[in-house]
């Protein structure tokens, strides 16, 4: 650990030799005192501090918004690191016009972070769409505009930049500083660096952090920590025979956009955007919801109804486990200390096989579920042949409901089998009161998800009116 | 005019309280909380924090020099807990270290003997046990008694009302730096600068001159730096008193969660009496605020509560009842809207809950008993200027209401699993300090040599927009360019006893201050060209755009020259501006007055779809009627209506505090209190200005608008209310806020009956 980070900080060659684990936050304001990213919550959840985070792809930087309050500063290795002094030109870019001129920024507080994260958006040289940039806001939190304010700069925005995306198009147009262009070259030249193997047992290890930055923070800067973003073949995605291999690194924006996920997950970027922020879907990774074992873990949820298996590594032994028997109970997992998850095994479904995801929580975005589940079916005609049904904030562990999926198979679609469910369902789940929810409400949620499920894959045959009318 | 600091806002420029770069040897506090609700302390043990590495000092309540005491208006509010602690997270300790992660691990060390005493949570409770701060207070019109026979159809109920965290994106903090001899340099992220210079001083023991308080700006304040940013600028003065450094207190997000007040929730019972056609003959009302453990601003925000319980509506006899209840929480505190929306949101229970018996659309027993001109508000106000029907009836008539209710109820009756809801709220906001002392404000003017001008007033750029304002009225007022005018940081060396920036005052206040201060000036340039050729007298000159201008002709005058003139001539080229406000005053033995200068008039549609399987909402759109004034920059003032709504709509929907049995706050971070995010909030918000033609007692003509469109919010609990009744017919709702989808959900499936039903520690929400 004792070698030094060695990245690009907006135009500035850095060596940095503070511990790997301190946040970027902190790097930032204590070390370089560059002060315009700020700290609002050090949890993820506000976008105070977001900055870009560029990497390297073949002879493009590929850059990303981030939480800086959530990622290690030793993660910046080989990276180009952009904070809102390296946007800064003479002149205001576009997304700095945008704000003036609509009047979208009051205290000032959140502002250099929405500008960093709308200014990432249009570096990707695709077209400039609502939707896109409101997800790309969806990490920011802005108590004094109510974002009306910053919705008309979106508007302004695609006025004033049209067609001009990417970073090439940016610079030409004076969008964005010409240092820009000069990155990939200066990044290449940039060793890389070993994966933290000289230790044997470190303390953690991290994956994307933003678990164990919430957890642990303050213990983080001063513990021997295993980066396993280190290790490239902990990434990717592949098509196997039968399966797909999912690197548990693989982040959630990744798992997300990839062609095979789509392929068997078809609505997944809908379940996605649900899904925490792109500021941290851009750093958690599919491994690490498995690992945090959080019984309302949303992409556990799904991967448990998928039937996945995880392969487990300690040294130079693994072995394979199916994750509907990974977790023992809160928190306890069949998994030594010295193991990390390396990779995820999905099952590729039959043909016409369904999933669906649905989740509940008190802010639609952005929000830990207060329940939230997936069904994967597969019917013959009007018959139930295969059922996975899973359920998170139900139970200490994401809950697989076996005896639910036992009384569906072989049963035809249609309200009274639904219904007939509603009781096994409740012998299965024990939730318990927390700020998510009251367990009473988390039992009703676990029967209206277990209709919302049905309506949404079979609208033929169950209709969401008749199923609730009779329910008071 | 764009906002002054927009430019630097977006190039991460401005600087807040800890991006000024440190001065050498700055130490660092944390601050150390009681862990329980009630209880004796017995001891408190810091030796092991003491000899921690990197630990300088750690301070208690004896190491206060001076008074140990903070209460803004009740003196009981102690800055370090002394001999009892009353809420989970009150200051005990403050930890002093070299950097603040050392202080944080000496706070962790700190431990507290503590004997618990029993404690109570709940409003009503406290008050039967007689744990009230200050006296009850009934607000009275006509004969409430007397009007119930009268009445056609009489009905009652009770409402629970939660709190809110403010969400200022900037958490407390505060630097205090020794200056030589015994004085005392503080920045610090208030609304009030006097008040924590005045509590510095007290705590400290030494005058108050020898405390000097800058402010640049705030990340946010909405009330909760109101007098909450007081403790930590005293904590880091009396950290860097008792070490001669330079101390910076930040608290973190969880810390200023757990150890920072609300907005008061309130359990209130209404009864209210109206005739078949749906006219209001009397209203009672008691309200029952959840203060928290200290007063605070308690009573003051209680008052409000009581002059705005009847909002928009003449209701001819009136009875409002009133009490601070003491409990054992964080100390409840000022907050955008200062306990004017928990009073009218009780008063939109009642009407709604007469309107449901009576079988009447909300909308009608709405209109029906709207203000009109020269009607009597409960403490004997008459409404002026009354534009209660005007924006109602040009927000229907605009949005097309009865289409919009139409389309809705066609909506409801082809669709089962979904529903919409629709709503108005109207809203009457009474602008000035509800003590009248306090409506008074200075400004300090200078102009310079080269015709540059430089602005101190009392008033704290929070976001909202003052020195945009102030310059915009300063550039208006002198006839130069908004470009020659610096507004300076807010210190208590240059503007002395300001009152808070609150009450959506700052701007009236101020911008007359710095108008007074411009007259005397404008008054002495004129006489400084009086008499050149052409100009025979101060009366017909004026400066237009930087240019003297006699009798409408131009002359050579430029601003440059006449202020290089000036100078040469000896003429006073700064002026120190004085303002109250003029003819009001309240009588406290009668709660009778003129407590208001004017009110602030508007009213909004809002449209909701209802999920009804799941019971989810979504806003979709909010349409807004707004009496401005004569508007002085519409941006500022669209983001403020914009900005005010949504944290209304969060207030009633999603932001929703809720404590444990043991006084701990589970919604303790951004993590589990949810504040609307840009899905949330509704993509369609329309905002009409109603400009209005007489003179408001705002600089031009310009209305205060910070805290009355936050009330517009409340109109979403009732639109989800009619999408719930549109799905359940007939069915009495509670009237619970924040109506969370939670809340929605069971009440939709009451009957659900959750079986084994484990028995586990129950929460209560809201405090309440
Ligand atoms: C603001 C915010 C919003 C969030 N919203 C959601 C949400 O909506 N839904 C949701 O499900 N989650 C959410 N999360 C939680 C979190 O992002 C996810 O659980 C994420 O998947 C964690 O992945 P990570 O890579 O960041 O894990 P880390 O924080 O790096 O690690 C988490 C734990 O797993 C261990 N670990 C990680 N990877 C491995 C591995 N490969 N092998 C062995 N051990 C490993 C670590 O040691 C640690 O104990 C949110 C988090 C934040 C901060
Ligand atoms: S500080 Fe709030 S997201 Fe990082
Ligand atoms: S401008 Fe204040 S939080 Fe966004």
């Amino acid at each position: 650990m004792s070698s030094k980070t060695h990245f690009f900080l907006n135009n500035t060659e850095i060596r940095a030799g503070e511990h790997p684990g301190m946040t970027v936050l902190d790097y930032l304001r204590k070390i370089q005192r560059l002060m315009g990213t700020k700290e609002g919550c050090r949890e993820g959840d506000c976008g105070a501090c977001a900055v870009l985070v560029g990497e390297l792809d073949g002879d493009r930087v590929i850059y990303k918004p981030v939480t800086s309050c959530l990622m290690p500063l030793g993660e910046l290795h080989g990276k180009h690191l952009v904070t809102v002094e390296g946007l800064n030109m003479p002149h205001l870019s576009p997304v700095q016009q945008a704000i003036v001129n609509e009047g979208a920024t009051q205290c000032g507080y959140c502002t250099p972070g929405i500008v960093v994260s709308l200014t990432s958006y249009l570096m990707d040289d695709k077209e400039i769409t609502t939707e896109g940039l409101k997800n790309t806001l969806s990490g920011h939190l802005c108590r004094c505009t109510g974002y009306r304010s910053l919705k008309r700069g979106i508007d302004f925005l695609k006025l004033s930049v049209e067609s001009r995306t990417g970073i090439r198009s940016l610079v030409a147009n004076g969008m964005l500083p010409p240092y820009f262009l000069e990155m990939p070259d200066r990044l290449r030249i940039i060793p890389k660096l070993q994966m933290d193997k000289g230790i044997s047992t470190p303390e953690f290890f991290i994956a994307g952090g933003t678990d164990l930055y919430v957890q642990k923070g303050d213990m983080l800067p001063e513990s021997e920590l295993c980066r396993l973003a280190m290790n490239q073949d902990m990434k990717g995605i592949t098509p196997m025979d039968g399966y797909i291999r999912v690197g548990a690194l693989t982040t959630f924006e990744a798992f997300a956009s990839h062609a095979e996920i789509i392929r068997i997950i078809p609505n997944i970027k809908g379940y996605m955007s649900r899904i925490a922020s792109l500021q941290i879907r851009n750093r958690a990774t599919v491994g690490g919801n498995v690992v945090n074992a959080s019984p309302v873990g949303d992409v556990t949820i799904l991967l448990l109804a998928l039937g996945a298996t995880l392969v487990l590594k300690s040294g130079e032994t693994s072995r394979t486990v199916p994750i509907t028997s990974f977790f023992k109970g809160y928190k306890r997992l069949d998994k030594t200390p010295s193991e990390i998850l390396s990779e995820i095994h999905l099952p590729i479904p039959a043909a016409d096989t369904k999933i669906n995801f649905e989740k509940v929580s008190k802010r639609n975005h952005l929000d830990v579920a207060s329940v939230n589940g997936a069904m994967k079916v597969r019917c013959e005609g009007a018959i139930i042949r295969e059922m996975a049904l899973t359920m998170g904030g139900v139970a200490p562990i994401p809950l697989f409901l076996e005896a639910t999926c036992r009384y569906f198979r072989g049963k035809e679609v249609c309200q009274e089998t639904i219904e007939g469910a509603y009781p096994i369902v409740q012998r299965e789940i024990s939730p318990i009161g927390d700020i998510r929810g009251s367990a009473e409400y988390k039992r009703l949620l676990a029967r209206q998800l277990l209709i919302a499920h049905f309506v949404k894959l079979f609208p033929d045959r169950i209709k969401a009116g008749s199923m609730i009318a009779g329910l008071k | 005019m764009k906002h002054i600091d927009a430019v630097s806002h977006v190039r991460g420029e401005s600087q807040f309280v800890d991006d000024v770069p440190p001065p050498a040897e700055m130490l660092y506090a944390a601050v150390y909380g009681s862990p329980v609700m009630h209880g004796k302390i017995l001891a408190i043990h810091t030796e092991h924090a003491r000899a921690m590495e990197g630990i300088v000092a750690v301070l208690t309540a004896q190491d206060v020099p001076g008074e140990n005491q903070i209460g803004p208006i009740i003196p009981d509010e102690e800055l370090l807990a002394g001999n009892v602690v009353r809420y989970v997270g009150q200051p005990v300790a403050v930890v002093v270290g070299t950097n603040p992660d050392s202080a944080r691990k000496g706070v962790g060390m700190i431990t507290l003997d503590v004997e618990e005493l029993p404690a109570i949570t709940d409003p009503k409770e406290a008050f039967q046990k007689g744990w009230i701060i200050g006296a009850p207070r009934t607000f009275a019109l006509g004969d409430v008694d007397a009007a119930w026979q009268g009445c056609d159809l009489v009905v009652a109920g009770s409402c629970e009302i939660g709190g809110q965290e403010h969400v200022y994106l900037e958490t407390q903090r505060s630097r205090a730096i020794p200056l030589e001899g015994k004085f005392l340099k503080i920045y610090s992220s208030t609304q009030n600068p006097s008040g924590v210079q005045r509590h510095v001083a007290g705590v400290l023991g030494m005058p108050i001159h020898n405390v000097e308080v800058e402010v640049k700006r705030l990340g946010g304040g909405f009330g909760g730096k109101e007098d909450q940013a007081t403790p930590w600028a005293c904590m880091a003065a009396l950290a860097a008193w008792h070490t001669g450094k330079p101390v910076e207190l930040a608290l973190r997000r969880a810390e200023d969660f757990r150890m920072t007040g609300k907005r008061h929730p309130y359990s209130s019972d209404f009864k209210i009496g109206v005739t078949r056609e749906g006219k209001v003959l009397a209203y009672e009302v008691k309200h029952y605020q959840n203060s928290g453990a200290t007063a605070d601003l308690s009573t003051a925000v209680l008052e409000r509560t009581l002059l705005h319980s009847a909002n928009s509506y003449y209701i001819p006899n009136v009875r409002a009842f009133g009490v601070c209840c003491r409990t054992n929480l964080p100390s409840n505190t000022a907050c955008r809207g200062f306990g004017a929306p928990q009073g009218m949101f009780v008063l939109e229970c009642a009407l709604a809950k007469a309107a449901e018996k009576l079988g009447m659309p909300r909308e009608e027993i709405q209109r029906r008993n709207l203000l009109k001109e020269n009607d009597r508000f409960p403490y004997g106000q008459q409404a002026m200027h009354c534009h209660a029907l005007t924006t109602w009836d040009r927000a229907t008539e605009r949005y097309g209401l009865p289409a919009a209710i139409s389309r809705v109820d066609a909506y409801n009756k082809s669709h089962f699993e979904t529903k919409k809801g629709i709503a108005l709220m109207p809203v009457c906001f009474g602008i000035s300090f509800t003590t009248t002392f306090l409506n008074q404000a200075s400004a300090l003017v200078h102009v310079y040599t080269d015709g540059s001008v430089s602005i101190s007033t009392g008033g704290v750029e929070m976001g909202q927009g003052l020195n945009t304002n102030i310059a915009t009225i300063a550039a208006r007022a002198l006839g130069i360019s908004p470009n020659r005018i610096k507004i300076e940081s807010t210190n208590t060396t240059r503007t002395a006893n300001m009152s808070a920036s609150s009450a959506s005052a700052t701007t009236v206040l101020n911008g007359n201050a710095v108008l007074m201060a411009i007259g005397q000036i404008l008054d002495r340039l004129k006489s400084v060209v009086t008499g050149a050729p052409g100009i025979s007298g101060k009366e017909k000159v004026t400066i237009i755009d930087e240019t003297v201008f006699y009798d409408g002709r131009k002359t050579e005058w430029t601003w440059e020259r006449l202020i290089q003139t000036a100078y040469t001539n000896r003429i006073d080229l700064s002026a120190h501006g004085f303002f109250a406000t003029p003819g009001i005053y309240f009588d406290k033995a009668q709660e009778k007055g003129i407590p208001f200068a004017y009110h602030v008039f508007g009213t909004a549609i809002i449209e909701v779809t209802l999920d009804c399987l799941l019971g989810t909402y979504n806003i979709d759109a909010v349409r807004i009627v707004h009496d401005l004034g004569r508007p002085l920059n519409k941006l500022i003032d669209r983001g403020q209506v914009e900005g005010g709504l949504v944290q209304g709509l969060g207030l009633m929907t999603i932001e929703d505090l809720q404590y444990n049995k043991k006084g701990q706050l589970l919604s303790r971070d951004l993590a589990t209190y949810k504040a609307p995010d840009v899905y949330f909030s509704p993509d369609d918000i329309e905002v009409e200005f109603l400009e209005g033609g007489e003179e408001a007692l705002g600089p031009f003509g310009n209305k205060a608008v910070g805290e009355p469109p936050l009330m517009y919010g409340i109109g979403v609990f009732f639109a989800i209310r009619h999408a719930m009744r549109a799905f359940r017919p007939g069915t009495e709702f509670a009237f619970t806020s924040p109506l969370t989808p939670e809340r929605v959900l069971l009440q939709l499936y009451s009957d659900f009956q959750p079986p084994n039903q484990d028995k586990l520690e129950k929460t209560f929400k809201g405090g309440a």
